[in-house]
């Protein structure tokens, strides 16, 4: 019997009833480019990096049903192109300064950045005012950071049953906020052995007193692109 | 512990103390059946007594809903009629729309400032007001307009404004406020199959139960029927998938949300023809087997509240609602209006069944569509307004009738909402077919540069184009037709409506998210003078990006506007090229306007050299 699949830039990808376009891939070992999509949570489809043409028609390879006989682009210049502007909407709407960044070089958004030949922002930077909360003992969240992808949301909803964190406000204005009266991480009950503690892409939520254990240059993505990891970008923080 | 005093002011209470009585809050939640699901009714209606919702409100649903305080912040933080801070007593807020600003709604909202000594977007110092502005409020026809403490007024004027600020400084409650203020006008100019139908209440059901559920879901099927808002989505297929699909429950849901800028026309169909309207989801009830259905009105109709709960109410009385309607066993149907609270994405169907369970009115995946996973993911009929008045009238007349009127793929007639450059703007009812030109004629515009059809997201004419036809096979529109005469710079049209765009964005994903700001900061740029071929070009590929990436419409077509005006006004857009080479969006004299302001300086000493 032969197994159902579809083609991802003209490669058979054989994929179970059920799973997406991206987890498909995922388990073919094929890269599509990603930041908003971790395997143990729902997808959320907000990122758009992971936007294929299926069939010709736009989609986010995170929500997608893969059914047989899908033709999928994903590694093309076009799509590559414009996954390229989406990250540089990214650096430019918040406070990206990679060099004093401590997630440098296990930052998922700098490592895609780097995969997809970012060279410079492009855009005008918003400079946004987003303060820091070091109020936790051993957290530290660094809203500058904040991609708005929701995988902490995500995380303490779905798994860890807590709601510490979501998002606010609209537009351009949304912003992670935190669940205590008085907006304080150190008024929840978040915990380091939170699902949400290990799973942001970028720096937010940082760990105390352990900065820059690894140096810089031998860190996860300074050995290895992201594209190239097994499970590329999901081995957690 | 210093406490502060509970201050009753005009006619509003502010809920400054700290041991806040909890009473009130309780009978809201009685009303709303402790139910999460309710969560936006309720954040609506402590805005609505206080002025703003406070953290002491927020700490009693956390407790009473069992519903986390992030979760609540974050519904709360998403409408634009919702505020955690405190807002004036009395909330003033202008319609922003160009065709209010073509009446002259920015320098009204300056007077109203300078009369009242506020700033706009800032709480008062004496907690008396707050000035701004908001996306339109569907009185176009009627502008300019504003919104105080959520309730409408129409045809401002500079002596109305001045005599509101007086009312204000008063503290004058707003009940006492001269009745013609708040005066709605339908403006009809045009009927046609529709409002001239002279409908009675109950005939259509009547109608339907004679001859079945089955067979006049086959009549709405023969009649074309298509949906009215905007996409033209086919009414039966609709109906027909939603009765298929498999659910505890079903539901109908009437998208009351017209938020399209200069569109006004569910609003006088549910202000005059609520029977139709009502009717029209009683009937679509019978057809998909719902029990409940819901009446989705924008936060902007706040007025029409009441009334439609009157005509409920008396529905329910003529045992045309409720139970066993017309006395058929069996056939029960009730119908909740749930308000909106300023956010135009919840006219996206799947949006507003986010917003219908009380939260973030973000657009869902899709698919599954709502016809199969709606509302609490039952099976869910989601039409317009003029959708169900018009099946109303199918059920009536049968479906051989509507497809006689109109054009091939547009079967039945179109409300037009008028507004702009013309002598008569109001509702111009029209079999589906008439052309642009048609109805510039019967509105009065001279002189006409420009017709936006439907709304900003919409399409924009220009005169060759007007011999046009208004069809979903030619120029689909949910209505709104704004006209724009030789005296408008288009380029101007056109930032407006990205203003709108980037205001309204949800923030979902990133394309619309950030690209809807930059496409705004770089319209500015070029009306600042700073703009260069190389801004153009930037323009352009930043459209592409939104309509490829964007997850709704809403990103989708936040380009329209540009991409539309540049393919047909290029001038407007040229006249903004003042330079040749790029220069930068950063003017270093504009940004010291802030610090020119604290130190009340105005003098040439105050600005860079070469701007004296």
């Amino acid at each position: 019997m032969s197994r159902e699949t579809f083609t991802l830039d003209g490669q058979d990808i054989p994929f179970e009833q059920g799973q997406t376009i991206m987890q498909a891939a995922m388990a073919a070992g094929v890269y599509i480019p990603r930041l908003c999509y971790h395997p143990d949570l729902k997808p959320h489809g907000s990122c758009k990096l992971c936007t294929v043409k299926v069939n010709g028609r736009q989609a986010s390879s995170c929500t997608y049903q893969a059914r047989d006989g899908l033709a999928v682009e994903s590694n093309t210049e076009e799509l590559n192109g414009e996954r390229r502007s989406l990250l540089q909407m990214l650096f430019v709407e918040g406070n990206h300064f990679c060099p004093s960044c401590e997630a440098s070089g296990n930052c998922q958004l700098q490592a895609t950045a780097y995969e997809l030949e970012m060279m410079t922002a492009h855009y005008d930077h918003f400079y946004p005012d987003r303060p820091l909360d070091a109020s936790h003992p051993e957290y530290l969240l660094d809203f500058n950071r904040c991609i708005l992808c929701s995988l902490c949301v995500r995380a303490s909803r779905d798994v860890d049953g807590k709601n510490v964190f979501a998002l606010s406000g609209r537009g351009i204005g949304s912003r992670l906020i935190v669940n205590s009266a008085s907006g304080l991480l150190a008024d929840t009950d978040f915990s380091g052995t939170d699902k949400a503690a290990h799973v942001c892409p970028v720096g937010v939520i940082l760990k105390k007193r352990v900065g820059f254990a690894v140096p810089l240059g031998q860190r996860k993505y300074d050995t290895q692109p992201i594209s190239d990891l097994p499970k590329p970008g999901i081995e957690e923080n | 512990m210093k406490r502060a005093p509970f201050r009753q002011n005009g006619n509003r209470k502010r809920w400054e103390c700290y041991m806040p009585d909890t009473t009130y809050l309780d009978a809201v939640l009685e009303r709303h059946g402790h139910d999460a699901a309710n969560l936006l009714q309720i954040l609506i209606e402590i805005q609505q007594e206080h002025g703003y919702i406070p953290p002491q409100a927020i700490d009693q649903l956390t407790a009473k809903l069992a519903c986390p305080r992030v979760k609540i912040e974050s519904v709360a933080t998403f409408y634009s009629f919702l505020s955690l801070e405190p807002q004036g007593t009395y909330r003033v807020l202008f319609s922003d729309n160009i065709t209010d600003r073509m009446l002259g709604s920015e320098s009204l909202m300056k007077l109203l400032c300078t009369e009242l000594w506020a700033e706009p977007g800032k709480l008062s110092e004496d907690g008396l007001v707050s000035v701004d502005a908001t996306s339109c409020t569907g009185m176009s026809d009627q502008s300019p307009a504003i919104l105080v403490n959520g309730i409408t007024v129409t045809n401002l004027s500079a002596p109305r404004v001045q005599e509101i600020a007086e009312l204000i400084r008063k503290q004058v409650p707003l009940a006492e406020w001269p009745a013609e203020y708040f005066h709605v006008e339908d403006n009809i100019r045009r009927r046609d199959a529709l409002l001239n139908s002279n409908f009675q209440p109950g005939s259509a059901l009547a109608a339907l139960l004679a001859r079945g559920a089955e067979q006049t879901l086959a009549e709405i099927k023969t009649s074309g029927l298509r949906g009215r808002g905007g996409a033209g989505f086919t009414a039966a297929t609709k109906w027909e998938a939603c009765r298929n699909a498999p659910g505890a429950q079903h539901y109908v849901v009437c998208n009351a949300d017209e938020g399209e800028p200069g569109t006004f026309k569910d609003r006088v169909l549910l202000g005059s023809y609520a029977d139709m309207v009502i009717e029209g989801m009683t009937l679509c009830a019978r057809i998909v087997g719902a029990q409940q259905g819901f009446i989705y009105l924008r936060g902007e109709y706040r007025y029409l509240l009441e009334p439609l709960q009157q005509v409920l109410q008396r529905r329910r009385e003529a045992n045309l609602l409720g139970k066993d309607i017309l006395g058929t066993p069996g056939f029960d149907f009730d119908i909740a209006i749930h308000l909106g609270a300023g956010a135009y994405i919840c006219g996206e169907e799947s949006a507003l069944i986010e917003s219908l369970e009380g939260k973030r009115g973000t657009p869902r995946n899709r698919p599954p569509f709502p016809v199969t996973n709606g509302y609490l993911d039952q099976p869910t009929v989601v039409n317009n307004v003029e959708t169900f008045a018009t099946a109303s009238l199918v059920a009536l007349n049968g479906g051989a009738w509507l497809a006689g009127i109109g054009a091939e793929a547009s079967s039945g007639t179109k409300l037009l909402s008028v507004s702009g450059d013309c002598e008569r703007p109001g509702i111009y009812e029209y079999p589906f077919g008439v052309t642009v030109q048609q109805v510039l004629q019967d509105c009065g515009a001279q002189d006409t540069q420009a017709v936006q059809v439907s709304g900003a997201a919409g399409i924009c004419l220009a005169p060759d184009e007007f011999g046009r036809r208004i069809a979903f096979e030619d120029v689909a529109t949910a209505g709104s037709f704004m006209v724009f005469d030789q005296r408008r710079d288009m380029f101007e049209v056109a930032r407006n409506f990205v203003h709108f765009f980037a205001h309204e964005s949800c923030g979902f994903c990133t394309p619309c998210r950030v690209g809807t700001s930059l496409l705004k900061n770089m319209m500015d740029k070029l009306a600042h003078g700073l703009g260069s071929p190389y801004d153009f070009a930037e323009i352009e590929r930043l459209d592409q990006l939104l309509m490829s990436m964007s997850h709704c419409g809403l990103g989708h077509s936040a380009c329209n506007p540009v991409l539309n005006t540049v393919a047909r006004f290029r001038p407007a857009y040229d006249k903004r090229m003042s330079h040749k080479n790029y220069v930068p969006a950063f003017d270093l004299d504009r940004a010291l306007t802030q610090a020119r302001q604290m130190t009340g300086r105005k003098d040439a000493g105050a600005h860079l050299e070469e701007y004296e």
